[in-house]
């Protein structure tokens, strides 16, 4: 029973890191339809700003999440401005390649700044243990479950409450509709990817707490893909249970099963996603069919 | 590509020539008797190179029958030359097999393979399409790093060298004139592919799928047909790189070299022979260059020289993002614009 409690505490916090980073591929493909490889190189970007901004600047760590947020969400802009949007419309081979392309750039800018050994910082959740009954739990990653609902909620939020969101929607139903009402594409575009950047940041300061900053941490970005593809890849509500269930499931077989297998058991629940349900639990049902 | 004037086909057989004009015969020629000689002048690192070249030349004409012809987007491209290069090594090594049977055992294994990981093409399509052969690539790969029984896990497979009459085949010389017949072979095959019924039919569902439906392409079959017919030379390629290395290791088939070869059908030319060609070189060569700059800085400029590693993953990343962006009909276009404009130099039509 103890390691089961273990086993779902730890599985959880890595599913939350997972719902983050598969929320930022899941507002892109929202609102641009652009299936996104790069995601697990922004949540690496953000582990790797965060230590800048604490270890090797010094800031404080209030002041270092806002930074390293706001850097992501720069670079983020960027990125749309100058790659994805003259891209706009091309076939979707294109869109896979140009974002596999800045996957390999952004993984080549981290190793080239900040070398591929991996580094260490003091970690800003209390690191002491927690008893709860019987079971002894991280704090760290007990804390991280909490944080990573509250920036879901928010995102959830966003989508429900604001002028923007509401504008992502639209074009996400109906683009050509989306335009002739006045909504602004590229603006939206933008905003997309920002929000995307932000919460890969935001999963990546967490990931950089739990288990530490070296470039390995962008192996995350394949994870995405299960994750997605179970909850539905238009979806956040779908992003977060995907996220807890794919999460589960790895630490799981893991800690029961063994011989690797984790590395493998998501991608064998993908293809039987794909075959039964291709939409994810939570996905819109239009699905390309053949 | 422009239209040649002057020549006038007097027979069908001229008609229907895969090159019927004199200029591509010459060019042809030339390019033949560069491949016959460079063996002899170019040193053992090149020719090592033109090998690499070949092999990715065959898996990348297959990798393009499938996703540049078809329209069906593989991210298993890994995965299947890992399943033709250890299919090969193991007929040989455990059965004692010959290498040439098992060289045609592979190809026609990993066609089968492919085909059934085809069979979600049947269901799905685009970026769906594209995440699930994502998910075969990472099962294929989890076998073979984990059954340890059959592929011996992360430890490598040592076969024995192929021999031809007593000569080693996987010398930088022998394997030379081995990988130029295969490359050969594959792209005639191919060019001659699409002038066929089913090659016809596979360019019809990439274009558009119901509209070939409705004119009788039969979609389960032309897209099982593609899927194995594209496995089996990449299955080829797999087989090639075990009988070139005579070692197998699990790094060479990693969703990185799914992503290689993507890459270079993408730089050279989505549905174009001569394009999987230029891309294999461009790709291939690329990273050699880069290696062969930064030891040529290494005492002038070390700490460019230390930074060169990652200018191989970054470039490698613009590269693909340029050619996206400002040309992507890749390098199979370019050449095609050089070649019109030469066609009529020095009298160029100049619009505007």
């Amino acid at each position: 029973m103890d390691v089961f409690l273990q086993l779902t505490v730890s599985g959880l916090s890595t599913g939350m890191v997972y719902a983050l980073a598969a929320a930022g591929f899941v507002v892109i493909y929202k609102a641009s339809d652009v299936i996104n490889f790069s995601q697990g190189d922004l949540l690496l970007f953000g582990t790797y700003l965060i230590f800048f901004a604490v270890a090797q600047t010094g800031l404080p760590w209030s002041l270092g999440v806002v930074v390293t947020v706001l850097l992501a969400v720069a670079l983020a802009l960027v990125i749309e401005r100058l790659v994805l949007r003259p891209l706009i419309g091309e076939p979707i081979i294109s869109m896979i390649m140009v974002t596999i392309g800045l996957s390999s750039i952004l993984r080549a800018a981290v190793n080239a700044i900040w070398g591929p050994a991996p580094r260490s910082f003091e970690s800003f959740l209390p690191a002491g243990d927690v008893a709860l009954g019987p079971v002894i739990l991280s704090s760290g990653r007990l804390l991280s479950i909490p944080i990573a609902l509250a920036v879901l909620a928010a995102l959830w939020l966003f989508f429900r409450h604001t002028r923007d969101g509401i504008a992502m929607r639209a074009i996400a139903d109906d683009q050509q509709a989306a335009l002739s009402m006045g909504i602004s594409i590229p603006r939206v575009f933008g905003i997309a990817w920002g929000l995307a950047a932000a919460s890969a940041a935001i999963g990546g300061i967490m990931l950089g707490n739990i288990v530490g900053v070296s470039p390995n941490v962008a192996s995350i970005g394949l994870r995405v893909f299960p994750v997605v593809i179970l909850g539905g890849l238009d979806s956040i509500r779908g992003a977060v249970i995907g996220g807890a269930v794919i999460g589960l499931l790895e630490v799981y077989t893991g800690g029961y099963v063994g011989h690797g297998l984790s590395l493998v058991v998501p991608y064998v629940v993908l293809v039987l996603v794909l075959m039964v349900r291709p939409y994810g639990l939570f996905g819109k049902e239009i699905i390309e069919r053949v | 590509m422009s239209l040649e004037c002057g020549v006038f086909h007097t027979r069908y057989e001229s008609d229907m020539g895969l090159r019927p004009w004199p200029m591509q015969r010459i060019r042809l020629a030339v390019f033949a008797v560069f491949v016959l000689v460079f063996p002899f002048v170019a040193g053992p690192y090149w020719v090592d190179l033109a090998n690499q070249i070949a092999i990715a030349t065959v898996g990348a004409i297959g990798l393009n029958i499938l996703v540049g012809y078809t329209g069906q987007i593989s991210l298993g491209q890994g995965a299947f030359m890992a399943i033709g290069a250890y299919t090969a090594g193991l007929l040989t090594l455990n059965l004692g097999l010959p290498w040439g049977v098992s060289i045609a055992l592979a190809c026609v294994f990993t066609s089968l393979a492919g085909t059934f990981f085809g069979l979600p093409s049947l269901r799905l399509k685009g970026l769906y399409l594209a995440i699930a052969t994502l998910a075969a690539q990472e099962i294929v790969e989890w076998a073979m790093t984990h059954w340890t029984a059959v592929t011996g896990g992360t430890e490598a497979i040592v076969i024995p060298a192929p021999r031809l009459f007593g000569v080693r085949l996987n010398s930088t010389f022998a394997f030379y004139w081995f990988g130029v017949l295969m490359a050969a072979g594959t792209a005639l095959f191919a060019a001659n592919l699409f002038r066929t019924r089913m090659g016809r039919a596979f360019v019809a569902v990439r274009d558009q799928d119901i509209a070939a439906s409705v004119i009788g392409v039969n979609l389960f079959r032309t897209k099982l047909l593609a899927f194995a017919t594209s496995s089996f030379f990449v299955g080829l390629a797999g087989a090639m790189i075990a009988y070139y290395r005579t070692i197998i290791t699990w790094e060479r088939f990693t969703l990185e070299t799914s992503i290689v070869y993507l890459a270079m059908i993408i730089v050279g030319g989505l549905g174009s022979i001569r394009g999987s060609f230029f891309g294999a070189v461009l790709i291939t060569l690329l990273p050699a260059l880069i290696n062969n700059a930064g030891r040529a800085l290494q005492d002038t400029a070390p700490v460019v020289a230390n930074l060169l590693p990652y200018a191989q993953q970054a470039v490698f990343g613009v590269v693909i993002i340029l050619f996206l962006i400002f040309e992507p009909k890749g390098l199979s276009k370019l050449w095609g614009n050089v070649k019109d404009y030469f066609h009529v130099w020095p009298f160029a039509y100049r619009r505007g």
